[in-house]
């Protein structure tokens, strides 16, 4: 996992409450046998006028002129702003590997389903909650001005808008830590690589037909 | 010094690390791999520029995706009509050659259905802890080995680092107590364990199966068991280390052998719970009270004996539970109060990692010879869990009883166990089977799955609907002895 630092990007507002992981990646796609690559399949039924197949060239494809990821404006979007109740649905690992692949970091809604918050925190995914006011007047601003921007500062636990505005968030302090120092489970796991070396050893001595 | 349990010795033995956030790393004794749950893992590892751990603990086998027809495997993985498919066992393949992990390729006469070719090669071993991509894994338990299902971050991560990040769980037991009936089988007792507590009995808990219905049973019995715990709703099923484990394991190929084969029975023959271990929970059954089982429903707690009836929604405790039957009844097409002896089949699908091993074979086959499936079964089916599996059936002449009677004998495989590949039911087809899920559309969009033991798959393709083996003349059981 790549190192979460800090950085400005656009925002592009997705103005609905209630996205299931289905709307962020529909189910033919998970017969696919990579975890990337799903980017061009981000809210696939949205984007695209027809219905999309697995391993299919997206480029030819009708897109739909209303969806707001397909407007030019947002096309370099890295922040993801949207409505409560975010990622609800199955458990897919997919929808998190599809926002990043797409080249989102941060999502900012005032909630987000559970079992979608521990998925994209193991995949580098910055989640950030706000209250409903607070997200109703980016939603207003990021409408008004064209390459509206946000600056995320995880360390502080801050967003800091254009005009100087600072909006805090809260976050747990370890899955702050494991973003901002790039470490996933397995990183952490490593951590311990001279504990599990030693552990392997003695178990070795002490059962050897473990080790054939 | 407290007594332990037996998921208890096994943790304290594999824990390498406890974390203070509840959370610990469990080192992981083999891991065993296939085809459709592991490509990310791999990508991921890739990506990460990782390498496995060691790979001596790996071992890989294709078997969701597999056809199982002779003619389709005589072309390796060409067979493979679907191009998706095709692709998941290539790249498993592919990525056993690029790390160097042992595979069990679609045509290894040791390939088949990775739970039941782990135990076969002596790959799974007392005292292990055993991983899969796979909710199966829990198979594996029956040896007194700590064993369950993984998710894919998870293969990946023992892949990277030979450990599990995880928390204990609590220990539960299940007693069986008393002599099983004449025809009443592991699959039987299993099946009326989760009728008993149900699909979320056993979530949150490792269970230990105890008793002496359970003592008396085979090896193959008790992966049956075992195998199904995850049905129960608990990841670990296990049972303690005795003579009947150690004879099934020696001489196999990844077994100990001389000395250390010694050193290690000594060990094993610790792996039995403590007497006064103390369990959070304990739950007992008498085994003379156990008739075969049949599900009639869409959770494999939808199930009752074979001289029951389906029930009345009407007479259901609550709101929920009647919703629920409902529900079931519409979508299995049967009415309230219907005996269970009343409902036509359409299909018999004898296999899957619950009920394909050689013992299940010989079960089915005794009451197959001689007979002929009935006319409105339109394919009865047997699919032997593995390569070895297969042949040894053919060396005890089991085959020719099968095709002799009406049945396919195919090649190994899951194979409608969840209709990954070919082999699948049609909508409202009523199926008698030895597999281990019912839920909606698992053998096939719109299928009826109907869960029961090999003897009974094999009486039910006999009869056309279902009947009571216990009913049925004994069968002469030579056969079953010339091995
Ligand atoms: S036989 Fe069925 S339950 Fe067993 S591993 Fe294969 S698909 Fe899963």
């Amino acid at each position: 996992m790549k190192k979460f630092e800090r950085f400005e990007g656009v925002v592009a507002p997705l103005d609905r409450a209630n996205v299931d992981t289905d709307l962020i990646i529909p189910k033919q796609f998970l017969k696919s046998i990579k975890r990337t690559g799903f980017g061009v399949n981000l809210f696939d039924e949205l984007r695209y006028l027809d219905e999309g197949q697995p391993g299919q060239d997206c480029s030819s494809r009708p897109l739909n002129p209303d969806f707001v990821l397909n407007q030019p404006r947002y096309a370099n979007a890295e922040i993801l702003l949207t409505r409560r109740n975010f990622g609800c649905g199955s458990s897919r690992e997919h929808a998190p590997w599809a926002l990043e692949d797409f080249g989102f970091k941060v999502v900012i809604a005032p909630s987000f389903a559970d079992i979608f918050y521990n998925n994209a925190f193991k995949n580098g995914l910055l989640l950030v909650r706000l209250e409903e006011d607070e997200i109703e007047r980016l939603f207003q601003e990021t409408e008004e001005r064209e390459g509206y921007a946000l600056e995320v500062d995880l360390e502080n636990q801050r967003i800091i808008t254009p005009r100087g505005e600072i909006l805090e968030f809260d976050v747990d302090e370890f899955r702050k830590h494991c973003l901002l120092e790039g470490l996933d489970d397995i990183g952490i796991t490593l951590q311990d690589d001279a504990v599990i070396h030693q552990f392997e050893q003695q178990h070795r001595e002490q059962r050897p037909w473990l080790f054939r | 010094m407290s007594a332990k349990t037996l998921y208890d010795k096994l943790w304290d033995q594999h824990l390498v690390k406890q974390r203070d956030d509840g959370t610990a790393l469990i080192y992981i004794d083999r891991h065993m791999l296939h085809e459709v749950t592991s490509p990310q893992a791999f990508e991921g590892l890739r990506l990460a520029n990782r390498k496995p751990w060691r790979l001596d603990t790996n071992l890989a086998t294709t078997d969701h995706n597999v056809p199982t027809t002779l003619i389709e495997r005589a072309e390796g993985n060409k067979g493979i009509k679907d191009p998706v498919s095709l692709i998941q066992v290539q790249t498993l393949d592919d990525n056993c050659r690029e790390y160097g992990i042992t595979e069990f390729g679609i045509n290894d006469p040791r390939q088949g259905i990775v739970h039941v070719i782990g135990p076969e090669q002596g790959a799974t071993l007392p005292g292990m802890t055993v991983v899969c991509g796979d909710s199966h894994t829990a198979t594996h338990g029956a040896f007194g080995a700590l064993a369950h299902g993984i998710g894919t971050s998870e293969v990946e991560h023992v892949l990277a680092t030979q450990c599990l990040l995880t928390q204990k769980m609590k220990n539960m037991q299940v007693r069986v107590e008393g002599e099983l009936g004449l025809g009443v089988t592991a699959k039987d007792v299993v099946l009326a364990i989760i009728g008993k507590i149900g699909t979320a009995g056993g979530t949150g808990y490792a269970i230990e199966f105890a008793g002496s219905a359970i003592e008396s049973l085979s090896m193959e019995g008790r992966m049956t068991v075992c195998n199904m715990a995850i049905e129960a709703g608990a990841r670990v099923g296990m049972i303690a280390v005795d003579d009947t484990t150690l004879d099934y394991i020696a001489n196999r190929p990844y077994a100990p052998t001389g000395e250390q084969w010694e050193a290690a029975v000594a060990d094993w023959r610790n792996l039995v719970s403590d007497p006064e271990a103390e369990f959070d929970n304990v739950v007992t059954l008498d085994a003379a009270e156990i008739e075969p089982q049949v599900s009639w429903g869409t959770s494999p707690e939808m199930v009752t004996g074979i001289s029951g009836q389906v029930p009345d929604p009407e007479a259901a405790l609550d709101e929920t539970i009647k919703r629920s039957h409902v529900r079931a009844l519409e979508y299995m097409g049967l009415q309230p109060n219907q005996k269970i002896t009343d409902i036509q089949l359409d299909k018999v699908f004898i296999g899957s990692c619950t009920n394909s091993r050689i013992e299940d074979l010989r079960e089915a086959a005794k009451v197959a010879k001689g007979k002929k499936v009935a006319s409105n079964i339109q394919l009865a089916m047997v699919v032997p869990g593995s390569g070895l599996v297969k042949r040894q059936a053919e060396e005890e002449g089991l085959d020719k009883i099968f095709i002799e009677a009406g049945f396919e004998w195919r090649e190994p495989g899951c194979s409608m166990c969840l209709a990954m590949n070919a082999d699948k039911l049609g909508a409202g087809e009523h199926c008698a089977s030895t597999s281990n899920r019912n839920f909606e559309g698992r053998q096939g969009y719109g299928g009826r799955t109907h869960l029961v033991s090999p003897a009974m798959a094999a009486a039910a393709a006999i009869a056309g609907h279902f009947v009571d083996v216990r009913g049925l003349p004994a069968n002469d059981a030579n056969h079953a002895q010339e091995a």
